[in-house]
């Protein structure tokens, strides 16, 4: 099949950047969307220019890396899908395909198709995590949870940080992505103790980052790669209104 | 050069206990006085940076991802072995610790397999301690799998996403500590080569990839836990970026390499389809647990699976295994589909695949159960190849996945440099010639968690407080040769992309230092893989500066390195004249066609040491000892 790209060329964060198109010939329906630039970026290597920058690593839509607009969709057409699994047999023999990096206030352009996410990481330093030190926890069945609340939390967990769910959003913003580590502790015995101060950091941390307000139009789960559900923003919602109204039993210095 | 392993004496259920106890320790006060660098954050370089950082010790981290979350132990699907025994079915330390050494194909050390084992039941309660969702029980009480080269239930998982809730449990511990100021995180930065002062690792000189700049990073000990060289094959289950460099300069500075041909070859992956493809998937081996394993008896038979019926089938693994069956060991797995291929009975459009049927377990346990278990899988299967494997066979060949070898290190993990340690996949301690599955993550974390802790207290005791300042000479020296080393790659300015030379490179390793070896292949690959060396650096395009961004420049400086160990590979799997686990001679087998050891000569560590650019590295030797266990041939009949 033959297919025509447009794709951003961005050379540095202050560069204003721009589309520029390429023609892509008899390329092989099994391949990978990821792969398709790999051959491109063959073809202008070997023609002297510079090959399109873009974050990719595990290539089996784990690891998050990959980020990128297809045809105006975070992570392209296809429902639950990173554009590393994405595969060329769902496009139309020549069509024409738009190719953009995330575009959000919080996660500013570094060149071409790559972003800095490194917002994400600090959302979770401000208390995405249990406060356990390694050694003298307790045996790992002395803490039942029922296989319902396992699961829930384990779907909420399976967020993989890419940055879709900002991408998505008219608002850019990571309600979805803070939603889901606040509820997969929120949910579990273990992450009880900090909860309500795990909420309280992590929204103000989201916050600060510059990330928009939620306006729940869903756009973020319907594009997320991982389906991570809305229930998670109610939750987050319900987890940060308990967090201000809670009357603390005993205040302490922050 | 002699190997001293620093096995404790005594008992080896007691060697642990009184090891830790003979360390020595470094007073709480007094661990703020010391800086560690840990580079690498996946299962066994985060977890050594939380726990490290916990102690109290002031540590720098490095990762080459945007993230550390991003690592490559996410990408663990099946599960991770432990010793609890929740099953009641006969598990305990011992036992995994004779299935991993037999696993291993009796090569590795019976001291470091004992600890892993005994600290494997610590890691499952520190991870749930954590919030990682493991499976469960509707009782609430934790569930398990099994896996091959096991016949009891102790693998802990978390549907097929073990690595990423395990990796994210551990990034999130080490995101506390950077949040508590005791962790400094770099990512997007590379380690380009090792800083010896005096004998000793006191820091690394890295690459700031977003600018390009060299940094020096001093510090009193360097943790690397930089994974597997598998890329050395181009084609792997490796995330894009996995590489062997930080290892491989820490080689050349004097840490010596341990085994570099034990490779292993995943039997479950999926296919090669054509020339462009940049990496292979993995399907979990868990799948061996429902799915059958069958080529048609026919030689070219060219009918849909559904066609053939039954008696045509040969589900060869239950037929030649019936004891073990389809969860025989990888390394046997892997072997089988090839001779069932190179007969000529493989299926696909490349004849280079096998089939991983389901239809049999929906049939007995409903569609429901199956994908509860194994949905994402399967969908990810569908994703990439457009076949649903509910309604049709899975079709799977095997791929490099994991190695087996590294960087020699102690009982302490300490390498032949002191003050440099490895960790997880980028040693060589405890998988001996063969891992078996939910292994890796069980290393991993064992060895960052819950024993560099104690080990690096030992050597950081005798160490005076004082920091050597970046500006020393001995940093100017090596940011000088990695300079170089990079203006050399770009100004070759050649006719050969970077991927085309690795290609290159990884078809000779694939085809004759992979699944099976000759001397005679072994030797023709070696004069191979010197012509890609000199084409590599005659002849490389790279374009751009070093002094940037440059994706094509990171790539390039990898690959150099990837060819020099792909040479130390062949050199390991030429000497070794034996077949043992991943490492299959064809001249050394048994008349079944299983890999037939020689203990007599064999049954010790290679331990290889650099002596210079274009100089044959010299083969020091670690007698392995084996009391608790008795040498027998594998036998999974």
């Amino acid at each position: 099949m033959n297919v025509t790209l447009k794709i951003w060329r961005q050379k540095n964060a202050t560069d204003k950047g721009r589309f520029e198109t390429y023609e892509m010939k008899d390329i092989n329906t099994h391949m990978s969307f990821l792969e398709l630039i790999d051959v491109l970026n063959e073809k202008l290597e070997m023609e002297g220019k510079e090959p399109i920058h873009f974050d990719h690593d595990c290539r089996e839509g784990i690891c998050g890396s990959c980020a990128m607009y297809i045809n105006g969709r975070p992570h392209g057409p296809m429902k639950g899908t990173t554009a590393c699994q994405l595969h060329m047999r769902h496009f139309k023999d020549g069509e024409l395909i738009t190719v953009e990096p995330w575009r959000a206030r919080a996660f500013p352009v570094i060149k071409d198709l790559m972003v800095d996410r490194s917002a994400f990481d600090r959302i979770i330093q401000a208390g995405g995590y249990i406060s356990v030190n390694t050694g003298g926890v307790p045996d790992a069945n002395e803490i039942p949870v029922s296989k319902e609340v396992a699961d829930e939390a384990f779907n909420a967990a399976t967020c993989i940080g890419c940055g879709a769910c900002v991408a998505a959003c008219k608002n850019a913003s990571a309600m979805l992505f803070v939603s889901a580590k606040i509820s997969q502790l929120a949910l579990l015995p273990q992450g009880q103790v900090e909860r309500q101060r795990r909420a309280d950091k992590m929204i103000a941390q989201m916050d600060a980052e510059g990330f928009g307000a939620c306006t729940n139009t869903q756009a973020c789960s319907a594009e997320c790669p991982k389906e991570i559900d809305m229930v998670n923003i109610a939750r987050l919602n319900w987890e940060f209104v308990k967090a201000k109204m809670h009357s603390k039993a005993i205040e302490v210095d922050e | 050069m002699r190997l001293e392993s620093k096995t404790p004496e005594g008992p080896l259920a007691e060697q642990w206990t009184k090891h830790k106890f003979n360390l020595k320790l470094v007073n709480p006060a007094n661990k703020r006085k010391y800086d560690i660098i840990v580079v690498g954050t996946g299962l066994a370089g985060a977890s050594a940076a939380a726990s490290l950082a916990e102690l109290g010790y002031n540590v720098k981290a490095f990762c080459f991802q945007d993230s550390a979350r991003r690592a490559h132990s996410i990408a663990a699907q099946g599960g991770i072995n432990a010793a609890k025994n929740y099953q009641n079915d006969g598990d305990s330390v011992f036992r995994l610790f004779y299935d991993t050494i037999k696993g291993g194909d009796y090569r590795s050390r019976e001291s470091n397999v004992y600890r892993l084992a005994e600290v494997s039941v610590n890691i499952i309660d520190q991870c749930v301690a954590q919030g990682v969702p493991f499976a469960r029980e509707y009782g609430g009480l934790l569930a398990n799998r099994s896996f091959g080269g096991a016949q009891v239930s102790r693998t802990f998982y978390a549907r097929g996403q073990t690595g990423q809730q395990l990796l994210l449990g551990a990034y999130s511990a080490m995101s506390r500590q950077v949040a508590n100021g005791k962790v400094k995180m770099y990512p997007r930065t590379e380690m380009l080569d090792l800083v010896i002062v005096e004998g000793k690792a006191r820091g690394v000189v890295v690459r700031n990839l977003l600018t390009g700049e060299i940094e020096s990073h001093s510090a009193h000990a360097v943790v690397l836990a930089t994974g597997g060289y598998g890329n050395v094959y181009f084609l792997s289950t490796n995330a894009m970026g996995c590489n062997a460099t930080a290892a491989w300069r820490a080689h050349k500075k004097g840490a010596l390499f341990s085994n570099p041909c034990y490779t292993q070859i995943h039997p479950t992956c999926i296919p090669v389809s054509g020339e462009y493809q940049s990496k292979l998937t993995l399907m979990s081996e868990s799948l061996r647990n429902d799915g059958r394993v069958w080529v048609p008896k026919q030689k070219g038979d060219k009918r849909s699976p559904q066609q053939i019926p039954e008696q045509e089938r040969d589900y060869y693994l239950e037929r030649k295994y019936p004891s073990f069956g389809n969860l025989v060991p990888r390394d046997v797995a892997s072997r089988n589909a090839k001779a069932v291929c190179d007969e000529g009975r493989g299926v696909g459009e490349t004849g280079l695949a096998v089939y991983l049927d389901f239809a049999d377990a929906i049939k007995r346990d409903g569609m429901e159960t199956i994908s509860a278990k194994y949905g994402n899988l399967f969908e990810m299967y569908e994703k990439i190849t457009g076949y649903n494997p509910y309604e049709t066979p899975m079709m799977i060949y095997p791929a490099v996945h994991y190695t087996m070898g590294g960087l020699w290190v102690d009982y302490n993990l300490m390498t032949t440099i002191p003050g440099l340690y490895a960790l997880g996949e980028c040693n060589f301690s405890d998988h001996g010639a063969n891992r078996l599955g939910a292994s890796a993550l069980m290393q991993g974390l064992a060895d960052g968690y819950f024993v560099i802790p104690y080990t690096i207290g030992d050597y950081l005791a005798g160490m005076p407080y004082n920091k050597i300042p970046t500006s020393h000479e001995a940093f100017k020296k090596v940011e000088e040769e990695v300079r170089t080393r990079l203006k050399k790659i770009i100004s070759i300015d050649g006719s050969q992309t970077v991927d085309q030379i690795h290609k290159k490179l990884g078809r000779i390793m694939w085809d004759k230092c992979g699944m099976s070896r000759t001397a005679e292949g072994l030797k023709q690959a070696r004069e191979e893989v010197k012509k890609v060396k000199d084409e590599f650096w005659h002849d490389v395009k790279v374009i751009g500066t070093d002094e940037e961004l440059n994706q094509t420049l990171e790539k390039a400086s990898r690959v150099a390195d990837f060819i020099e160990l792909g040479s130390l590979m062949i050199e390991d799997a030429l000497h070794r004249n034996e077949s043992c686990g991943g490492h299959f001679r064809e001249e050394y087998q048994t008349p079944e066609g299983e890999a037939k050891r020689d203990d007599e000569n064999f049954s010790y560590v290679a331990a290889w040491e650099y002596k210079g650019e274009g100089l044959p590295e010299t083969l020091h030797k670690e007698q392995l000892v084996f009391e608790n266990v008795k040498l027998t041939q594998r036998s999974y009949k």
